[in-house]
């Protein structure tokens, strides 16, 4: 019986473990801001780094002296991957911790179980992950990109530079993958594209066998066209799917892959000597040359004692959205929401590509979008870089959105502004 | 053969005059890439390998793999060889040596994909006629991947000159491939045709690609051989599709054969199987760190140094957990589960906090990259590799069972404790024993998954849901049951996958196995007498 008692003991400390650890009690002199990042579960292998990169972004700026004359404060806590838990996890930031901001989630599925949290206590969520669009909340801002900012540049970039006429649509089944695929499929069928010339592939997460659907890109491409892949693919099934390109001798020189979720990050579990070429498309790559970038690289390796350790696009958008928060929060000198939600837009920070990101009314940024090739040594060369493009929210290629805009400023104060019949409240949120 | 030989000699002067007389000189055309963009370096890189000169040869393959740099102070082009921190020059065309100089004082010159299939096919039309057969071979297999109407008389001289059989074959193809946007007789691509008809699915890219374009008398011609190839083709998928359910198949006997022995022969529900199947991932990576330290010249016999190193390692973190947790919890299933499961989630959080989150780089060896074709199937060398081990573990671990003094222990154990253990068996010492050997395997299991998957924290979660379904379809308690579910899932799997997609085929191979287990619970080969109600 006693050990029973220490078994439940062991698993009870394990369960705490995978949880919480908080801050110590804060005093009147700082301000805290929460951090909501997986660090366990699946998603810990992406997250994890997000945490680092917050926590050293409140370092640099507690030496520099903190915000408003306070030191910052980070509360970590620990969502485990898991959906639910994001929203009891923000709940108990925003209450319990009475943090002035939050910066976290990665997956759409996170961020869509905390908005209404967000909107109900009336916080602040810096979302710093490329993501799907059709939504705009007004106490969310969305640092990474939206479609526009990486897909269909991308996708431009292939048509044009490498004559690509037929297209294969390869994704994880889930939110992002299905909606960017919906977008990309009405932008190529306007440009003139064939149905029969488009392949939409959808596998599980975590898949690991890709041996069929590497024929099958295979075999589509072998019709004549020249055809590439737009992967969605998710994470942990990255690895498996370039390993299986690599080993059917698939060169980027054949059919290239353009890939919206593989960076350094990802390519640092992978020998891609059989890669190089293939194709990503971000807007921050860690080679980028930049006096700003260096600094920030320089910092990441002293910060995490490692030189080793790469940085990444989410990173940059983590670096922007913070950076804009402490701006709007110096320039309202308080951090209540509503006067940051005030002063926030239009406020313009540099970004890591050697450019300024301006927060835009609708909770989006701007930011040039670069398209890089994969090199032996697992970083990116710059093939193509735009000039700043404002994120857009409601895609123009889907019916349901086209006519949609989101204005969060006074006196508009509308996510879903529909052009077409004048009224706020077109569709969704 | 002499009119030929003069042809051909004929063909090299013209080619090597034109060139000079357009008074280009390689070492030139290399410095002008230093402001070039993608564009008009496309044009130089047609400009060098207009110049007939083979002392570039070397130059532009260092080019496509990105070692070509320029001199920041005057621009000029140079190959750069890493050495430490500093870069070694070597002049592009006399390849001589021109000092070291550190990284910053050089820039690389990009390049691209449209560059990189420029460089190759300049590559191949210089190289045809190269001394060495494999550089001729890659050259033909070069001009047969990115084919042009330009290449075609440098293939047909080249042609005239090979002795080679499997080179002038390869040449014979590349011909072809060439011939098809020439400008040359219908007879001539008519024969052209029929050719690529014989190169299977490779040739069908090809064929395709003129036929919008091609003379309306050699449509049928065309239509035939495409038609012909979907024919053949449309067999050996059939055959790919078995091969990859085999292969898919071996995964799964591999990941569930380890817990064939702790749930199916001791009955133990393991849920941190999973988790040591991560161990010998991680053991592997630890192996090959070790080795890329110390001794780079044994990574190709790393895998075989993991192998005995997963097992000691798994094989006692299983002992640990057997006498640890396990052995006060015979009996009392659903508190076996929840406790195992507590340990499964122990590890992942420890292999985390140590490694930390992210994927580790496990490299393969060069015998298990790479690919080659037999018929119309292309099969890769890491998959065959693991279905090989995957049966020489599976025959192993049943020889052990049947055939050795320990095995025959096992099976007394497990089938009647209270008998064993009056004729002088130590039970508890075989349970430890058994779960530890399971443990192992499953660690053994994570040398070879970990050169098809990532090696993150997370392998075993993906694993566990498969593993216990191949052991409850193919009949707890039973080995051979393992195996023939294991492969008929796989392959069931990969029949699914082409129709209905891999979400949707995983979905049915899920329904089906629970309708099976509903008409017989006890799964493909179930155990008859005793030792089922023990």
């Amino acid at each position: 019986m006693s050990f029973k008692a220490k078994l439940g003991g062991a698993l009870l400390a394990a369960a705490l473990s995978t949880t919480a650890f908080h801050g110590a009690f804060a005093a009147d002199d700082t301000i805290k801001i929460g951090v909501l990042h997986s660090l366990s579960g699946t998603m810990a292998i992406s997250e994890t780094t997000l945490k680092d990169a917050m926590l050293m972004l409140v370092e640099e700026q507690n030496k520099k002296g903190g915000v408003l004359g306070k030191k910052l404060e980070a509360v970590v806590v620990d969502p485990a991957s898991d959906w639910p838990l994001f929203a009891e996890k923000a709940r108990q930031l925003i209450s319990q911790d009475k943090v002035a901001a939050v910066f976290g989630c990665w997956t759409s599925s996170s961020r869509k179980s905390v908005l209404p949290v967000f909107e109900e206590l009336n916080s602040i969520l810096f979302y710093p992950v490329q993501y799907e669009g059709e939504e705009s909340s007004r106490n969310i801002f969305y640092t990474g990109a939206a479609p526009n900012q990486q897909a269909i540049p991308a996708v431009d970039y292939l048509a044009s530079t490498e004559g690509v006429e037929r297209w294969v649509l390869a994704g994880t089944d889930y939110v992002y993958p299905q909606t960017t695929n919906k977008i990309l499929k009405a932008y190529l069928m306007s440009k003139g594209v064939k149905e029969e010339d488009i392949m939409v592939n959808y596998t599980p997460f975590g898949h690991s066998d890709w041996q069929t659907i590497v024929s099958d890109i295979k075999k589509f491409g072998s019709a004549g066209k020249k055809t590439a892949v737009v992967s969605t693919i998710n994470g942990d099934a990255n690895v498996p799917f370039y390993k299986e390109l690599g080993n059917q001798g698939i060169k980027a020189e054949d059919i290239p892959v353009v890939a919206f979720s593989v960076g350094e990050e990802e390519l640092a579990g992978l020998d891609t000597t059989p890669l190089v070429g293939h194709l990503a498309a971000w807007n921050y790559f860690q080679s980028v040359d930049a006096p700003v970038n260096a600094e920030f690289i320089k910092t990441w390796h002293a910060y995490t004692k490692n030189d080793k350790r790469v940085t990444n696009d989410p990173m940059e958008a983590a670096y922007i959205g913070f950076n804009a928060w402490v701006k709007a929060v110096e320039a309202a000198g308080t951090t209540d929401t509503d006067a940051v939600l005030d002063s926030i837009i239009g406020v313009a920070v540099p970004n890591l590509s050697g450019g300024t990101s301006t927060v835009m009314p609708n909770h989006h940024i701007t930011k040039p979008v670069l398209i890089g090739e994969i090199q032996a040594d697992g970083q990116f060369e710059v093939v193509q870089e735009t000039a700043a493009v404002v994120g857009d929210e409601w895609s123009d290629y889907l019916p349901d959105s086209k006519d949609l805009i989101s204005d969060w400023r006074k006196p508009m104060e509308c996510g879903n502004f529909n052009v077409a019949t004048g009224k706020c409240g077109g569709k969704g949120s | 053969m002499l009119i030929r030989f003069f042809t051909l000699v004929f063909l090299v002067l013209a080619f090597t005059a034109t060139s000079f007389a357009q008074g280009a000189d390689p070492k030139s055309l290399f410095d002008q890439l230093a402001d070039a963009n993608f564009n008009a370096a496309e044009k130089l890189v047609a400009d060098i390998a207009a110049t007939g000169d083979p002392r570039v040869v070397p130059a532009l393959e260092a080019f496509a793999s990105g070692d070509l740099y320029f001199r920041k102070a005057d621009k000029a082009v140079f190959v750069g060889k890493e050495q430490g921190s500093e870069l070694a020059l070597t002049d592009p065309v006399t390849a001589e040596a021109a000092g070291e100089v550190a990284k910053g004082a050089v820039t690389k010159i990009r390049v691209n994909n449209n560059l990189r299939r420029a460089i190759r096919a300049a590559l191949g039309g210089l190289t045809l006629m190269s001394p060495d057969r494999s550089a001729r071979l890659s050259a033909a297999d070069a001009i047969l991947r990115s084919p042009s109407a330009e290449a075609l008389e440098l293939v047909e001289a080249a042609l005239a000159q090979e002795t080679d059989a499997e080179v002038k074959a390869r040449m014979e193809e590349a011909r072809a491939v060439s011939l098809l946007s020439s400008d040359r007789s219908i007879d001539e691509k008519r024969a052209a045709i029929e050719t690529i008809a014989g190169l299977g699915a490779g040739g069908l890219g090809v064929l395709n690609s003129v036929a919008g374009t091609i003379d309306p008398s050699l449509k049928p011609d065309l239509d035939k051989a495409i038609a012909s190839i979907q024919n053949a083709q449309q067999l050996w998928n059939l055959a790919q599709n078995v091969w990859y359910g085999m292969s898919l198949g071996s995964v799964l006997l591999l990941a569930a054969i380890g817990l064939a022995i702790t749930f199916g022969v001791m009955g133990i529900i393991n849920m941190a199987h999973g988790e040591m199947v991560m161990l010998g991932a991680y053991s592997t990576f630890m192996v090959q760190q070790v080795i890329r330290d110390n001794a780079p010249g044994l990574f190709d016999w790393s895998l075989a140094i993991a192998l005995p190193v997963a097992f000691l390692v798994t094989g006692a973190v299983g002992f640990v957990i057997e006498r640890g947790v396990i052995r006060f919890l015979y009996g009392r299933p659903l508190e076996t589960l929840l406790a195992t499961w507590g340990v499964s989630l122990i590890l992942q959080q420890a292999i985390r906090t140590i490694f930390g989150p992210t994927n580790q780089e496990v490299g393969n060896p060069s015998w298990m990259s790479g690919s080659f074709p037999l018929g119309g199937m292309t099969i890769t060398y890491n998959r065959m590799w693991i279905i090989v081990f995957s049966l020489t573990i599976f025959f192993a671990l049943l020889f052990v069972m049947k055939k050795t003094a320990y095995g025959l222990n096992m099976r007394a154990v497990t089938q009647n404790r209270r008998m064993a253990s009056s004729m002088g068996i130590r039970t508890p010492w075989v349970d430890a024993l058994t779960f530890a050997l399971g443990s192992g395997i499953a660690g053994i299991a994570g040398v070879a998954l970990s050169q098809i998957d990532n090696v993150s924290p997370n392998l075993g979660q993906s694993y566990i849901i498969d593993s216990f379904m191949v052991v409850v379809f193919g009949g707890v308690g039973n080995l051979w049951g393992t195996l023939v579910g294991a492969l008929s899932l796989g392959i069931l799997n990969k029949f699914l996958e082409p129709s209905v997609g891999a979400v949707l085929g995983k979905i049915l191979v899920l329904v089906l196995i629970i309708l099976f287990i509903q008409k017989r619970p006890r799964g493909l080969f179930a155990l008859k007498g005793r030792a089922v109600e023990a």
